[in-house]
């Protein structure tokens, strides 16, 4: 009997706030310092120093989490989370334990089709560790020689973002970690990323029979460096839970470590009791109020969010695709959607030319987007004489190229370029004209029925053009041409 | 009077008057370690060469017309828990032998703003934990009255420096009367203000919820005067108020009448000497002949205050302890794990009461345990509170012994850490609190030992607290100075 499986799936995400300064002290928030040059007193633990909290980062969770739409404690504390690890210089991290600065939010995941609503369980607030270098035989840790300390990171703060464990498949649990670091660009909190460490996920995985309400053993994994190593992670450990399940080796409730090279996950060794945090309030800290008017100041501020700009795209015309496409996008090209399109331009054309020939331009010349010299009215000019039929769609391409190129207006780049399609048929005819004379074998086929000859007719028409004809037209005119004769 | 003998007030009058100039002060309390120190170890650094650069600054910027006030040009002690930049700091502990901080606690800052002058670091218990200072790592202090007694602690360094004149004034830490019982037990004026009035950034942490800083001196006047030096918020402790210091000084010399005194009934009885009692007694006889209405008040929690702080500091504690790893700074015994060279390590480094209240503490917090220790001692400081707060409907202020007995022989009570704590038990609600106390020496028992009372008054009533304090200084008349027995050769 083989039973119908179904996983059970929570994600843990950290997002390292790129405030200015620490989340206790006034030390610079700064990837690739030189190491231990962006510390002080305070977040190297030493004796004596005292943790003052940023206020700037409290503004930014409170805004993640309204993002998420979770309620905001009206008064919150910070906890010691007590354990000894080299590169905790206190021996206990500032964290948040049953008072976190958010709660109960959820998150819609774009989808197709169907819709999946994530639930928020928190969001709190608290600092990063130092980083531990392992130097010797291969860096791992039990073999290691010695290890480096860096604490530039210590103290940098963190909020960590515990999804309920709503999400059922390790496409969904991608699409949420995807979600989640859109938004988390959009309100400019966080670079959030993946490989520097400033954007980082664990997973809490189990399985059940289909159809159960019964959570099965939860195992934690961890070291997942991409959205893909997420996925892949989560695919394999339900896989191996399936496998697991019922045989000698069931599933117990551990920690794993996604080993990305071989494509598995690997038990970590775990420490008996380590986990009894002894977790209390933080007495050199005083708890936080929040305030309505404090929060409803940050709600205010709030930028349209990935999901909202969908939805409005989706009104506008633009299918799912385009419009998550859109909205990923950078915000360059969104502000240029929008302008172009108040212009009256179509929206599906606009999002098309955007996403696709603008964007490649951009990847092809190695431009920033933001050093994108690209005028809505061009834009919508040039949508406009490709309606129109003044060029044609291969030509528009190139008529963009040269708009990008900064050498003026789409009417004035195609004439330029000698671009504008001949849709005039008495300068047609005479090509046409030309074209029959030149191939009687094809007129022949045609008239023993062979309909397809035209294509290459046209063909020798664009050609005898250099690709100025209007295809549609030549072609009318061509069927006129040989049925009249 | 000697030069060492003076109060701060009385050596700034000399100073301005050009009678004496701070090396003068400076010297005057130098000579005084040199004949002392012998017999009492309170220091376990002097900053000679420090304290020589600052005192000739004073005494350059006075002739310039600059005056930094009350404490410019005064040697002042400091305690050995407080950060000094460039000076070694140890809290007593052999974890931090030889550790030299790279910054100055805030109230060093505003001691140097204020003119004073640092003369050194004083001893205290190991991490501020005892009452003896016998558990200091470098050896005890002893009391100036007696050399075969203790001073009291955790500040005992700090009450013997002042005592004996080896210092005009110091500071200390108070995180269950480590100010209040040594200033009781070597005839000195000893304050805890109201928690958050002056900064704890740079104050090596016992139990941050607790922990004040404030002053050891000769005088109630000295003590307000130092308070106003250090008071005041910090933007770099979260926990500091930035309430104005009160017109302390305007009601000095008001006197007690009209006003409402509570004394506490249930700090008498078992445990506290008869010569205690009897003095207490007295003074509060004499403050009610000076006009003050004295009413009997109750503070049932008060009975199981101790056994509360006795798991609250013990858990901040094991946190804040847990920084000494050998990871950063101090001592380091290496391992062949990181795991074995932090235990080693902190095995080494620490003492036995100090180890005893981090397993404590660290017990008290563990899961399961939590509810029935930690979260029941937080519940008693509410209930506290609340009787703190139903006493001052009706009172002024609040009094009581400083501490059940006098100075004890030193290795009495070593042994016995539960009749070590119990000498806490007067001043450690006003921590519990967060409330401000005083003590001020009131009298000799008849073996010639210094007592002390303990006035207490609401959170930031440091005006009234120390109008009751001048007024008992002045009812008792205290002017006897010790004399330090030469050790046996």
């Amino acid at each position: 009997m083989t039973a119908r499986w179904e996983a059970v799936i929570g994600i843990e995400v950290h997002v390292e706030l790129a405030t200015d300064s620490k989340m206790f002290c006034g030390c610079a928030v700064e990837f690739g310092s030189e190491p231990n040059t962006n510390v002080c007193p305070v977040c190297l633990g030493l004796p004596g120093a005292l943790p003052v909290p940023n206020r700037k980062a409290i503004e930014w969770i409170m805004a993640i989490g309204l993002a998420l739409n979770c309620q905001v404690s009206h008064k919150s504390v910070f906890h010691r989370k007590n354990y000894f690890y080299a590169d905790l210089p206190k021996n206990y991290q500032i964290s948040q334990y049953d008072i976190p600065v958010c709660h109960d939010g959820y998150l819609d995941l774009p989808n197709d089709g169907e819709s999946v609503r994530v639930g928020i369980e928190r969001a709190h607030m608290e600092e990063d560790t130092g980083k531990s270098t392992h130097v010797g035989d291969g860096g791992r840790i039990h073999a290691a020689k010695s290890t480096l300390l860096d604490f530039n990171r210590s103290g940098v703060p963190l909020v960590e973002i515990v999804s309920k464990p709503d999400i059922r498949t390790a496409t969904q649990a991608r699409a949420y970690a995807q979600e989640l670091r859109a938004i988390v660009l959009e309100l400019g909190v966080s670079d959030a990323r993946l490989e520097e460490g400033s954007m980082r996920f664990d997973a809490n995985v189990s399985i059940r029979p289909e159809g159960s309400d019964v959570l099965g053993t939860k195992v934690e994994i961890k070291n997942m460096n991409s959205f893909r190593s997420l996925e892949r992670a989560i695919d394999y450990e339900i896989q191996r839970q399936i496998e697991a399940t019922g045989s000698d080796s069931d599933v117990i409730q551990e920690t794993r470590h996604w080993d990305e090279e071989a494509g598995v996950t690997h038990s970590m060794r775990t420490k008996e009791g380590s986990s009894d945090y002894r977790y209390f309030i933080e007495p050199d800290l005083v708890p936080m109020i929040m305030d309505e008017t404090w929060v409803a100041t940050i709600r205010n501020k709030l930028p349209e969010l990935p999901a909202q700009r969908r939805e409005r795209y989706l009104g506008q015309g633009l299918d799912e695709s385009s419009a998550g496409v859109l909205s990923d996008s950078p915000a360059m090209l969104r502000s240029l959607y929008d302008e172009t399109v108040s212009l009256g331009a179509d929206t599906r054309a606009t999002a098309n030319w955007l996403t696709g020939e603008v964007t490649a331009w951009l990847r092809k010349t190695g431009t920033e987007p933001a050093d994108l010299r690209l005028e809505p009215v061009h834009l919508q000019e040039l949508i406009t004489i490709v309606d129109e039929g003044v060029v044609s769609s291969s030509a528009a391409k190139e008529v963009l190229e040269g708009i990008l190129s900064g050498e003026g207006s789409a009417r004035v780049v195609a004439e330029r370029r000698d671009l504008i399609q001949i849709s005039d048929s008495s300068a047609l005819a005479e090509v046409i004209g030309h074209v029959l004379e030149e191939h009687p074998d094809a007129v022949a086929s045609y008239q023993e029925g062979e309909q397809k000859v035209v294509g290459f007719l046209v063909g020798q028409v664009m050609r005898a053009t250099q690709g100025k004809a209007d295809p549609k037209l030549a072609n009318e005119m061509l069927r006129e041409a040989l049925g009249g004769s | 009077m000697t030069l060492h003998e003076k109060t701060i007030v009385e050596a700034g009058r000399s100073l301005r008057s050009g009678e004496v100039t701070s090396e003068d002060l400076l010297d005057a309390v130098l000579l005084r370690a040199s004949q002392t120190e012998a017999q009492l170890h309170a220091y376990l650094t002097l900053d000679k060469e420090g304290a020589r650069e600052a005192a000739g600054q004073a005494d350059a910027d006075l002739a310039d017309g600059i005056d930094r006030g009350p404490l410019h040009g005064i040697p002042i002690a400091l305690k050995d828990n407080m950060c000094t930049r460039g000076v070694e700091t140890t809290a007593a502990s052999q974890i931090l032998a030889g550790y030299v901080p790279p910054y100055d606690a805030t109230v060093v800052t505003r001691l140097r703003d204020a003119g004073a002058v640092i003369v050194g670091k004083t001893n205290l218990d190991e991490f501020a934990m005892g009452s003896s200072t016998e558990n200091s790592a470098y050896g005890p202090s002893f009391n100036p009255w007696d050399i075969g007694r203790i001073p009291g602690g955790s500040s005992g360094g700090s009450a013997a420096a002042v005592a004996a004149g080896s210092a005009f004034g110091a500071l200390g830490s108070d995180t269950g009367g480590s100010i209040r019982q040594p200033a009781s037990l070597t005839g000195i004026v000893g304050l805890k203000p109201t928690y958050g009035t002056v900064s704890r950034y740079g104050l090596i942490a016992f139990a941050s919820s607790l922990d004040q800083i404030g002053p050891l001196s000769k005088s109630v006047e000295d003590a307000a005067l130092t308070l106003e030096a250090i008071w005041g918020h910090d933007p770099l402790d979260a926990t500091s108020y930035s309430a104005e210091y009160p017109d302390v000084p305007a009601d000095l010399d008001t006197g007690v009448d009209g006003l409402k005194i509570g004394v506490i009934k249930e700090l008498a009885g078992e445990g506290y000497e008869p010569a205690v009692e009897s003095s207490v007694a007295d003074m509060v006889q004499s403050l009610s002949e000076a006009g003050a209405e004295i009413v009997e008040v109750s503070l049932p929690t008060v009975d199981i205050a101790l056994s509360a702080y006795y798991l609250v500091a013990p858990a901040e504690a094991s946190a804040n302890l847990a920084r000494f790893d050998g990871i950063r700074y101090g001592l380091r015994v290496e391992g062949e794990t990181t795991e074995e060279l932090m235990a080693r390590t902190r095995a080494e480094g620490f003492g036995p009461e100090v180890t005893r209240r981090i397993l404590l503490g660290t017990y008290a917090l563990s899961a399961g345990y939590y509810d029935a220790f930690y979260g029941q001692a937080q519940r008693v400081r509410v209930a506290l509170r609340d009787d703190f707060a139903r006493a001052y409907e009706t009172v002024d202020a609040l009094v009581s012994p400083t501490s059940p007995t006098v100075a004890f022989p030193a290795g009495e009570k070593i042994d016995d850490p539960l009749s070590m704590y119990l000498t806490d038990i007067c001043t450690n609600p006003a921590n519990l609190v967060g409330h401000p106390g005083i003590s001020v020496p009131i009298g000799l028992d008849e073996q010639g030992l210094p007592i002390g009372f303990q006035v207490m008054a609401p959170a930031l009533g440091e005006r009234v607290l120390f109008r009751v304090a001048a007024e008992v200084e002045r009812l008792a008349g205290f002017g006897a100075r010790p004399v330090i027995e030469e050790l046996a050769s």
